[in-house]
């Protein structure tokens, strides 16, 4: 009962009973596809810990200390600004149906930039002026570095996953190449960037340590949220993603929305790195690659593509990505145990996706689109005879 | 070359004799059923050696169902097939091939980027490794029977389409044959193409080989066929037998094919009469003299086909106020390419298209829209819904951004679920709510989704693209309904549609598309029938130069 008054949360007419119980179960089959991965990837990780012989428990009950207690959840919300920006990025471009998977290389080349210029420009300009700017270019180099791929997607629909993934690599060389060259700090041979000093980056929320980079990522989330189930332009973006052939016969001008989602998706992993590195780092080096982006997508996929329902999502990923350092630490396991974790729930992903294609278990994680065309072949098939 | 070879060669054992050939392949009372068609419906057909039974019919009438269960593709829900006299299940395409059952697909299934040889192989999956000197010679022993020139290692991208063609009745009689079917085999082809396979068909007839040729044109079934069957939806209503075909002239044969196809006797048999009843019953505006002034102009239009569809070429008509144009023809004529570039889908590479005299061939589908120019798509799900979203905003979709439904980019959720309901009741759409998902609702009630769409906000000239496409006869008279009031409000409507009896229904003047050009225009009638049938199996002669 309970959870049919969840469920028809927002439906201001009363509906008739077969409808209000297929969204209860619409909202269940939703709550079992995002949360159960979770746990069977928590319960796996478990198992894993267990033959490695540590104590599951304490693993995760350091996670627990050090990504939540004791102030440290002020370390996973810090750590949160990149993953909300890039992860709205994502949301929004794979809603079109499209695969910016070039985020490492945008927002490396974001980062080198902001890095580079910003010791300069936070002497002589008013610190706002200086940050708005920094955001500003490098939300635009990163979305400049998504344009040869839109252009040729749009043009010649090319396939996005290979051209960004491409010009992902070479934005990272590049990177490399201007934390080296131009933007190289004189006074240290090592290759890294000047750092800037402590109280010229983005202040903290009053009373906490976190950057009001948190801020600028989770105003994105709602504009993203917003644009997508609002506006016109959204609506023109998801139909695009679920059926390019109706959107050609709505008269939507595909090429031009292509572009557009591009550059926005691009802006925003430009606006993560702008974050990350004006808030956190204060610098840059050769080699540093976080791959940000690569820990964040099953998240978007786990939160359907929601805008919104990406927030706890990441919220759980950045204590788990806090936590996890120090959990693996004492536990007297290689950092990268994490990525197991990461991929553990990417598999149990793909096995709800698989029961639930055999037992309903609620929408796919997949978007239309891309459900459509994993289809295609057998449609036409079917429609041959 | 003897006899005994060949028959070896192919897998043949019956000789060859000039008494009528024995049966190889019986079929009974086949009956196949589709959601809300009946595809095919109690059919029987005696297959012999060394003949070749032609299978005319319309689209739709049950000819590639029939094909598909006897390659295996399609299981039948009732009926029994024999083969040597024994009752064989066909349950896969692999057992056909095993049965000596090969069939030659309407469209290519050979890799381009592969090698005629290398394709050949690829069937062969019965041992792990391919034996190329074997398949070598198997080729030359093939094509030497057929005396056609086939090189092994060209590359099948660089054949011509007759020569694919070629490679894929190799293919199909690869492992032994005794029944060949070739669907469509001459849709592609250029007269001299159509020539040698006439030839190469021969060659197989003489080595006892049975073959089953589907066609919609009469005078390849005359010229090549021994046994003619006509099938028309989904029954067989007519066959013409070798005797028949010896003893009759071609002009009594044809003008007998084209009364089964076409005319009155055959739209009794069909099972038309009752929704015919239906729609008589209805207020019928009446045939209109095209006295109106001209809506809507096509001067000498010509759009470029997408991939393996066929464009338009040199397209001028045109349409009058409170007129209705049907536009007759097979599928896969153009009729998509005319339609699309008459909405503004598509761009033509040459012409214009004229709307109350402005041009507007350069116009975006929204401009068209707003101008009271409208597409009904015939591919509803395809392109005319987007399936996830609501019954509601699938009514505005043409209208994305425009007020009072957007403001400022911002949807207006109350503004469209008002209208929407109003649509919805207007076009009894049948849908627990305006918030439904469109993909739950059924075939009929999408269409009226589409319709209620396009046939809003003051519609002036509205192309209808097979409008009642696998409707129910009720929708499908309500539809045309909608169309007779859109002509008699003063609106016009182009009815593209590949059901002849519908245009014959409602239309006023009846042009006929072949091969993606105008090849004539009929005033309805009593005669339209018979005329649009001729235009439409193409034997007024329309020859390019090749």
């Amino acid at each position: 009962m309970s959870m049919e008054s969840a469920a028809g949360r927002g439906l201001a007419a009363p509906r008739p009973r077969p409808e209000r119980t297929i969204r209860a179960q619409r909202a269940l089959d939703i709550l079992v596809r995002s949360i159960v991965p979770v746990l069977l990837a928590l319960a796996a990780g478990a198992i894993l810990l267990l033959a490695l012989g540590r104590d599951p428990l304490s693993f995760y009950r350091n996670i627990w200390d050090g990504g939540v207690a004791a102030g440290s959840w002020q370390d996973s919300a810090i750590a949160m600004a990149p993953f909300l920006l890039i992860a709205a990025g994502l949301t929004l471009i794979f809603r079109a149906n499209i695969w910016n998977l070039g985020y490492n290389g945008q927002f490396l080349l974001g980062a080198a930039l902001v890095s580079g210029y910003a010791p300069s420009l936070v002497k002589d300009v008013p610190l706002w002026l200086a940050f708005t700017l920094l955001f500003l270019l490098s939300g635009a180099v990163a979305g400049a570095w998504t344009l040869l791929p839109a252009i040729l997607k749009a043009r010649f629909g090319t396939n996005e996953i290979i051209t960004t993934l491409m010009m992902s690599f070479i934005g990272i060389d590049l990177a490399s190449i201007l934390i080296k060259g131009p933007f190289h700090d004189p006074s240290t041979p090592l290759p890294q960037t000047a750092v800037i000093p402590l109280n010229k980056m983005l202040p903290s929320i009053p009373g906490t340590r976190i950057h009001i980079g948190l801020l600028v990522a989770i105003a994105a989330i709602l504009v993203v949220h917003y644009l997508l189930t609002r506006t016109s332009w959204g609506l023109r973006l998801q139909i695009m993603g679920a059926n390019p052939r109706a959107a050609r016969h709505f008269g939507i001008s595909l090429a031009r929305l292509t572009v557009v989602s591009f550059l926005a998706s691009g802006f925003l992993v430009g606006l993560a790195a702008c974050a990350d590195i004006m808030g956190l780092w204060g610098y840059i080096r050769t080699g540093w690659n976080p791959a940000y982006g690569d820990l964040i997508i099953p998240f978007v996929f786990l939160a359907r593509l929601n805008a919104l329902a990406v927030l706890p999502f990441v919220a759980f990923f950045a204590v788990l990505y806090t936590g996890g350092d120090l959990a693996a630490q004492q536990a007297n396991l290689p950092t990268d145990f994490l990525y197991i974790l990461v991929g553990l729930i990417l598999l149990f992903m793909t096995v709800i996706e698989y029961l639930g294609r055999k037992r309903a278990l609620g929408a796919s994680y997949l978007t239309p689109g891309l459900k459509q065309s994993l289809r295609s072949g057998l449609i036409r098939r079917r429609r041959a005879k | 070359m003897s006899g005994a070879n060949l028959a070896s060669g192919i897998g043949l054992l019956s000789p060859v004799s000039s008494s009528r050939p024995s049966t190889l392949i019986e079929l009974r009372g086949i009956t196949k059923a589709f959601p809300g068609v009946v595809a095919n419906d109690c059919i029987d057909l005696t297959l012999r050696g060394g003949e070749i039974h032609c299978l005319l019919g319309e689209n739709g009438a049950g000819k590639s169902t029939l094909i598909g269960i006897l390659s295996g593709l399609i299981r039948p829900d009732a009926g029994r097939i024999a083969i040597d006299g024994v009752e064989t299940a066909i349950t896969s395409p692999r057992r056909a091939l095993e049965l000596g059952i090969g069939t030659v697909h309407q469209h290519s299934t050979l890799i381009p980027a592969l090698t005629v040889l290398e394709n050949l192989m690829l069937g062969d999956s019965r041992t792990l490794r391919l034996n190329e000197r074997a398949a070598r010679s198997r080729l030359a022993d093939l094509s030497a029977q057929l005396s056609v020139e086939i090189d092994p290692d060209a590359r099948v991208a660089d054949l011509a389409l007759g020569h694919q063609q070629q490679v894929e009745i190799v293919k199909a009689l690869w492992r032994g044959s005794r029944l060949l079917i070739l669907d469509e085999p001459t849709s592609m082809l250029t007269p001299q193409g159509v020539a040698e396979l006439a030839k190469v068909l021969d060659r197989l007839k003489q080595s006892g080989q049975a073959v089953v040729f589907i066609t919609h044109k009469l005078h390849e079934a005359l010229t090549l066929g021994d046994q003619i069957s006509i099938l028309r939806q989904g029954r067989l209503v007519g066959e013409i037998t070798p005797e028949e075909i010896r003893t009759q002239s071609q002009a009594e044969l044809r003008a007998e094919i084209i009364r089964i196809m076409f005319g009155e006797e055959a739209r009794s048999v069909a099972g038309v009469a009752e929704l015919r009843e239906e729609l008589t019953s209805l207020p019928t505006t009446g045939h209109r003299s095209k006295s109106g002034d001209v809506v809507l102009e096509l001067r000498k239009l010509t759009v470029r086909g997408a991939g393996s569809e066929r464009g338009v070429d040199d397209i001028s008509f045109q349409l009058h106020e409170g007129e209705i144009l049907g536009i007759a023809g097979i599928d896969g004529h153009g009729q998509r390419a005319l339609a699309e570039a008459i909405a503004g889908q598509r761009h033509p590479s040459r012409g214009q298209v004229l709307l109350y005299g402005a041009e507007v061939t350069g116009l975006p589908v929204s401009a068209r829209q707003k101008l009271g120019l409208r597409y009904v798509t015939d591919d509803r799900l395809g392109e005319g819904i987007v399936g996830m979203l609501p019954v509601s905003l699938n009514l505005f979709l043409k209208r994305i951004g425009e007020p009072p439904y957007w403001r400022r980019g911002r949807i207006q959720r109350s503004v469209i679920d008002k209208r929407a309901g109003e649509l919805v009741r207007e076009f009894d759409v049948r849908t627990p709510s305006v918030a439904t998902r469109v993909a739950t609702l059924s075939g009929g009630n999408i269409q009226k989704v589409l319709l209620a769409r396009e046939l809003s906000f003051n519609p002036k000239v509205v192309v209808f693209h097979k409008p009642t496409y696998g409707l129910d006869v009720k929708t499908t008279a309500t539809v045309r309904e909608l169309i007779r009031r859109l002509a008699a409000d003063g609106g016009a409507a182009l009815v593209i549609s590949t059901d002849l009896d519908e245009l014959l229904e409602i239309c006023d003047r009846i042009a006929v598309l072949s091969r993606g050009r105008l090849v004539g225009t009929v005033a309805n009638g009593p005669d339209a029938a018979e005329q649009v049938g001729e235009l439409m199996i193409g034997d007024v002669p329309v020859e390019e130069a090749a």
